[in-house]
């Protein structure tokens, strides 16, 4: 009896071994040396779950050309991407980028849109040498996590400017309060660089309110600002929220502007916000009615396949994803040697990260390629320098209304 | 002046939602002593199926009073029903074990409710149609209040008075009592305690759903996670007011509310959800029974 006992878990655990060798073995699929994995993160599900599905959808459409064009694969070896989720949560997103980097045996991570989850993921990505383009991350601290870390969008500073600049030259206003996310880095640095910008430029912040992403009421912080009559809002958060608060706004009877930036950029926005978003102003990485041929097919394929229309997040990672494939068909070309490793080495070898370290050296390199959210040169920070454009909500739909550059 | 008197209409409205919420947890308190962590989920079950209702009367593009008052019932009527589906299946197999085993049930039914939203519904916030377009009143001084809060107001203020008349004024309300102070004695006076628990899981889950759909009546995004922060705040609340005790969790629920609002207007947002703990700590310390709680003295 207790031997019958016992051998019950050993037999079970000796199967569960022989499974996981087994799965190895087939899943290792990298040692093969016929392919290359992209790696990407992103917020699939949780409360800004549409950045992660844009930027997912993004990067298949880059994957579906380089299918059409070239039978799906770069120098002979074939590109397979590998999507994780990290719930919209910082903790998450380290998690999977070490599961990408380590298991999957990634060579290059695509992600992410939120700038806290992004400086997660950064560290990881640096410390084992995996190049990671973040599509839309604007936080300036996001590069300076090292060398290895890549963004294809403008910055906070120059995002944070661009609005003050709006705000006082463009539309002449010299009162406005904030309201910011106190638990997002991206909303905190946006709003100090447009305080410090609009100050400079002669206008004054009348008071500074805050929220927590996830609140569902804002009457009590949009009450305290009406009473100092600001001629304008300014609301550097995230699109979920951002729909609550020009409601709530509008029912208090605040009719003033409200002016944002790229978190903004999503089609919940009007959805969540109704009529309450007509004039609101933000900053946005593009504006699909600018009549640009990259763009225009960009978005015929975009809605062909998804049957809707894409958000700047989607354009983004579309315009990493294809300076990765640039990228690595330049090193194909140049250096056939350290491509053929980057299908072939493992994580964490000495191969694997001089075949990576020569990628990076390509992406560093990056200028003047046609994106379809503008021409992107990264600068020595590796930070792509772009001009930005200005979106108007015009009776429920985004009007391109300038661009500023930088 | 005005914009304190605002403040208050604003912390009233928000309060009267915690106190509907409260008011499930207290009176499942009071019958059983289990804190029924899946409260919350129950608000925002309720605010989802006033969601479905709505779409499928077509109750956004066309908005009238009648189906705003038909999506309500809707979702009452419904979530009474998931209130009874939960306690048959999953407080009732563990009422005789310790109550230790209850409160890890509750926290587990909690958790199934929520991630069978992300599963069911989807992760990415959803837009809550508006059955009834928002217009503003003037009060007067400044101080204007939009018709949904003032809906919001007067539903939650009905909805309570008339669990007052049921609790007060009627057999069954008066079997809820009975079964409140003591299970067998009771059942010796020939009260089903079953009945009456299941009885009192309907009417508290059915406050809970009225309450999602008034907020979301108000603030037009609903996602499954929206239960949990109002659920925790209702339930300090009921302890706020005296746990078990049914004018404590409106009380509560109101003091909860307009502390809220008023640390958010004049103090720091930060400290809003801290607030709600704070005055938790304080109460237990200086009154542990909450303001309209009886001290009850432990049998030696």
């Amino acid at each position: 009896m207790k031997l019958r006992s016992m051998l019950g878990p050993v037999a079970a655990v000796a199967l569960v071994a022989a499974a996981l060798s087994s799965g190895c073995a087939s899943k290792g699929g990298n040692g093969g040396a016929d392919e290359i994995v992209i790696g990407e993160y992103g917020s699939l599900t949780g409360n800004d779950a549409t950045f992660g599905q844009s930027t997912k959808a993004g990067v298949e459409i880059a994957l579906q050309e380089l299918a059409a064009q070239k039978g799906g694969k770069i120098g002979g070896l074939a590109v397979r991407s590998v999507v994780e989720d990290d719930q919209g949560k910082a903790e998450e997103a380290a998690t999977v980028v070490q599961k990408l980097i380590n298991q999957d045996q990634v060579v290059c991570v695509i992600g992410e849109v939120a700038s806290s989850r992004s400086l997660a993921a950064a560290p990881i990505c640096q410390s084992a040498g995996v190049p990671m383009i973040s599509p839309s991350s604007t936080n300036p601290k996001v590069t300076q996590a090292g060398d290895y870390i890549f963004r294809m969008c403008f910055l906070d500073d120059f995002q944070g400017e661009t609005m003050a600049k709006f705000a006082r030259v463009n539309l002449g206003l010299k009162k406005v309060a904030i309201l910011k996310d106190v638990k997002s880095d991206y909303s905190i640095g946006l709003a100090q660089y447009f305080t410090a910008a609009f100050t400079q430029a002669g206008g004054t912040i009348v008071t500074e309110q805050a929220y927590t992403a996830g609140d569902q009421d804002f009457s009590a912080q949009l009450t305290a600002m009406k009473a100092k009559n600001p001629e304008a809002i300014f609301i550097p958060g995230y699109y979920t929220e951002v729909g609550l608060i020009a409601r709530k706004a509008r029912e208090l009877g605040i009719n003033v502007p409200l002016l944002g930036g790229d978190g903004w950029e999503s089609e919940k926005l009007i959805e969540i916000g109704g009529d309450a978003m007509n004039g609101a102003y933000y900053s946005n990485h593009w504006a699909l009615d600018k009549p640009d041929t990259t763009l225009q097919a960009f978005l015929q394929k975009y809605k062909t396949k998804f049957n809707s229309e894409p958000d700047a997040i989607a354009g983004l990672a579309y315009d990493a994803a294809g300076v990765l494939f640039s990228c690595m068909e330049k090193l194909a070309a140049t250096d056939p040697a350290s491509f053929a490793a980057l299908g072939s080495s493992k994580a964490g070898t000495p191969e694997r990260k001089a075949a990576c370290a020569k990628l990076r050296d390509l992406i560093a390199a990056t200028a003047a390629y046609p994106g379809v959210t503008g021409n992107i040169t990264l600068d020595a920070n590796r930070n792509a320098s772009k001009p930005a454009v200005v979106i108007e909500v015009k009776g429920g739909k985004k009007v391109y209304n300038t661009s500023m550059t930088p | 002046m005005s914009e304190f008197l605002q403040q208050l209409v604003n912390g009233v409205t928000w309060g009267s939602v915690y106190a509907l919420i409260a008011l499930g947890y207290t009176m499942v308190y009071g019958i059983l002593r289990l804190i029924n962590f899946a409260h919350g989920d129950i608000y925002m079950l309720g605010a989802f199926i006033g969601l479905y209702t709505s779409r499928f009367l077509h109750a956004g593009s066309a908005p009238s009073p009648v189906k705003a008052v038909i999506v309500l019932l809707t979702s009452m009527v419904v979530s009474a029903l998931i209130g009874v589906v939960i306690e048959r299946f999953a407080y009732k197999p563990v009422r005789k074990s310790p109550r230790l085993s209850a409160l890890i049930t509750a926290i587990g039914v909690s958790l199934l409710l929520e991630n069978g939203g992300v599963l069911v519904f989807g992760a990415d916030p959803k837009f809550f149609p508006q059955l009834i377009p928002s217009h503003n009143i003037a009060l007067g001084l400044g101080v204007t209040i939009s018709n949904q809060q003032l809906i919001v107001l007067v539903v939650s203020l009905v909805l309570m008075l008339l669990l007052r008349l049921l609790v007060l004024h009627t057999r069954v309300g008066k079997a809820m009592q009975a079964v409140s102070h003591n299970h067998m004695a009771a059942s010796l006076m020939g009260i089903s305690v079953d009945r009456i628990i299941t009885f009192t899981f309907m009417i508290g889950s059915a406050l809970a759903a009225a309450a999602g759909v008034l907020v979301a009546l108000q603030s037009p995004k609903i996602e499954p996670y929206m239960g949990i922060m109002p659920g925790l705040k209702a339930f300090v609340a009921a302890v706020l007011g005296g746990i078990g005790n049914i004018p404590g969790a409106v009380v509560g629920g109101l003091v909860m509310g307009v502390a809220e609002v008023l640390v958010t207007g004049y103090v720091s947002p930060t400290y809003r959800d801290a607030i709600a703990f704070v005055l938790l700590i304080v109460i237990l310390l200086v009154r542990p029974a909450g303001i309209f709680g009886k001290a009850v003295s432990e049998k030696v």
